[in-house]
């Protein structure tokens, strides 16, 4: 049994590698059986992830015999084969990733998923990438993850077709391939100096690196740095963000809104294992004031946005802002309470993309536009598939109520009120922040300012959701939306989540907390490269 | 050699950036394809320019890695010209679709207006 376990880590991998294949050999019209096997694989998932989850958490006993489990991919020993590590931190992204999947193809089963072809496929392969990403040891594995999951977000964005879906995905689509480029000539250059590619070995390197040797890697991180705050949304890097998401179909939309934590987990990564020798867009400093233009850029962006998706994307690039303010402050005080914020805003970010299609469907179209953004806009697609008459199932009866509570949780959840985990994520950063003591000598960047736009962003937030809320649930000229019971469960179910967060907030802040001091110490390093020592940066 | 690549590269290079960076898609998808070949040629020559060496084992000359180019930028390359050429196909298909959709290949799906 144990022997099997160990093959554990490979599995958020390879499942849905060889559920997507399948599916595509089963055809457009063997719904039914590709319906089957995308549950059955998502749901696999997920088991694995919470698995690996309590593994790394010392909850359940892991085959590896320690909290970081490192599988060497055809038993090839790192730093000469590829690895995949669980830790902590990639456990948590990992259950994350595989939660959202999960609650977005259900929800997509309604209606979105027969708007256009192959979604179900796509939405497994995007899958493999998230997971693939958070999983690996290898910088240059890291990139063709990277790539799965674009490819396939490429696809995705292109959901359901349409004038302004193309037009959106056309920028999101050149953005992210010139990122990609970036990210090969930085993965080449790391090598051509360090003769390795394993993440954790680039740790042991390059705090070695003297002279013309750390300069060019210098160069190098700063380009895959880039990279990472492209993917993240920081500004100025993120104007592509707001209407591919807003574009996207909703539980597209909805998994998406972990991608820009896939830059922000690569961030931390090099950050933590790269200590104090990380490079300039690593290190503290530029990280934190990124995070605060981010943070300014996505709260203008509220209170500017005339239509709710807009909006829904311009939370979430408040919330990757205050992440990276929240990452880059010195030390590790912050990044526990950070990765609880990570945690409760990509669940409610993907809850509330899904509330805000569902309220906009039974409303004429534009009506609360102005004018102008009307016409920039576009008008209705022609083949939006929010017009699709037929419905199948049950249509759940008081439909306004639950979507009006959904939106109102959806709304304290993403602005930081309390009673919710949004809440406790804003509360425990703040904490964190007022307490905060710079080192002696540091000349680092002052909390007020951190607390001053977390304060600010919320209190934006709040009169942007409130104003919008208004107008679409208490306007007379509207229908009331059909749904059915399953789109109501996932969203349901995600704010339970959030609900059941903010209930077992101590627990898990102190899982959060013990993962901060994880990634703190050298434990990942130790785990991947056991005994080894290097005496020079330079590998030639 | 350091230097016709280095121009090569750079020259590629800097006609794949002014190329992105014009208004019409077919440039952009140019502009891209020049920049992959760059960042190719790039990640070669991170293996080191060398001449005359074996690229897999020859049994003659042992195990000592100096008489073999390094094979690592090589499966790199490999990997990033498959992707390359796979995400550069998805892009035509979507530049298709926007030409078809809006009727303008400007990458804003519209017509800067005429002054």
């Amino acid at each position: 049994m144990s022997g099997w376990l160990q093959h554990l880590p490979i599995l958020p991998v390879v499942l849905p590698l060889f559920a997507g294949a399948a599916m595509l050999l089963f055809g457009e019209t063997r719904r039914r059986a590709r319906t089957i096997l995308a549950l059955t694989s998502t749901i696999a998932q997920l088991v694995v992830a919470i698995t690996l989850l309590g593994m790394s958490g010392g909850l359940i006993s892991a085959p590896w015999g320690s909290d970081v489990g490192v599988y060497a991919l055809g038993d090839w020993a790192a730093p000469f084969g590829i690895v995949l590590v669980v830790d902590r931190l990639s456990a948590i992204m990992l259950t994350l990733g595989a939660t959202l999947g999960l609650a977005t193809l259900v929800y997509s089963l309604a209606r979105w998923e027969r708007a256009g072809a192959h979604f179900l496929p796509l939405s497994q392969f995007l899958l493999m990438g998230i997971s693939g990403a958070f999983l690996t040891g290898d910088l240059f594995n890291l990139f063709v993850f990277f790539e799965v999951l674009l490819a396939a977000s490429y696809g995705l964005v292109l959901h359901g077709s349409g004038a302004t879906r193309v037009r959106a995905g056309l920028h999101y689509i050149v953005v992210n391939l010139v990122a990609s480029l970036l990210f090969l000539i930085a993965a080449a250059l790391i090598y051509g100096v360090t003769g390795t590619l394993n993440i954790a070995e680039l740790a042991l390197r390059i705090p070695l690196l003297v002279g013309d040797e750390r300069a060019l890697v210098d160069a190098a991180a700063a380009l895959l740095g880039v990279v990472f705050l492209v993917k993240a949304g920081a500004w100025p890097l993120n104007f592509w963000l707001v209407p591919a998401y807003g574009a996207a179909a909703a539980p597209v939309a909805g998994v998406f809104a972990i991608l820009t934590k896939v830059g922000v987990y690569a961030l931390v990564r090099f950050e933590t294992l790269l200590g104090d020798a990380a490079p300039a867009p690593f290190g503290g400093e530029w990280m934190f004031y990124t995070g605060l233009a981010t943070i300014a850029t996505g709260t203008l962006g509220m209170l500017a946005a005339q239509q709710l998706d807009r909006l829904a994307g311009c939370t979430v690039i408040v919330s990757s802002g205050t992440l990276l303010t929240a990452f880059g402050f010195d030390g590790y005080a912050l990044t526990g309470p950070g990765l609880f914020y990570l945690v409760s805003s990509v669940l409610a970010s993907a809850a509330f993309f899904m509330v805000i299609e569902m309220a906009e469907r039974g409303r004429a179209i534009a009506a609360d536009l102005l004018a102008v953004s009307f016409e920039a806009f576009g008008l209705q697609d022609p083949q939006d598939p929010r017009q699709i008459e037929s419905v199948v199932g049950f249509p759940i009866p008081a439909a306004m109520a639950f979507l009006g509570l959904a939106f109102v949780l959806c709304a304290v959840l993403v602005t930081g009120l309390p009673p919710l985990s949004g809440f406790v994520g804003k509360f425990t950063l703040l904490a964190a922040a007022i307490a905060f003591e710079p080192g002696p000598g540091s000349n680092a960047p002052h909390p007020g300012l951190f607390i001053a736009a977390l304060l600010l962003s919320g209190l934006a937030g709040v009169v942007a959701l409130s104003r919008i809320g208004t107008r679409i649930f208490w306007s007379t000229e509207r229908s009331v939306p059909r749904l059915q019971w399953t789109e109501a469960v996932p969203v349901t179910a995600l704010l339970l989540l959030c609900v059941a967060l903010a209930g077992g907030a101590g627990p898990a802040m102190t899982y959060f907390n013990t993962t901060a001091q994880y990634l703190e110490g050298r434990g990942y390093v130790e785990a991947v490269l056991p005994g080894m020592t290097v005496t020079e940066g330079f590998a030639r | 050699m350091e230097i016709i690549l280095a121009l090569a590269i750079g020259i590629m290079g800097g006609s794949g950036v002014y190329l992105l960076l014009r208004p019409r898609t077919f440039q952009v998808i140019i502009g891209l394809s020049l920049l992959a070949y760059a960042v190719n040629l790039f990640i070669f020559s991170m293996g080191r320019l060398n001449l005359g060496r074996a690229p897999v084992i020859v049994p003659s000359h042992g195990s000592n890695p100096a008489f073999y180019a390094d094979p690592l930028p090589q499966a790199l390359v490999l990997t990033a010209i498959v992707i390359g050429f796979a995400t550069t196909a998805l892009f035509l298909v979507v530049l298709l679709a926007s030409r078809g959709l809006t009727g303008t290949d400007h990458v804003d799906g519209r017509e800067p207006e005429q002054e």
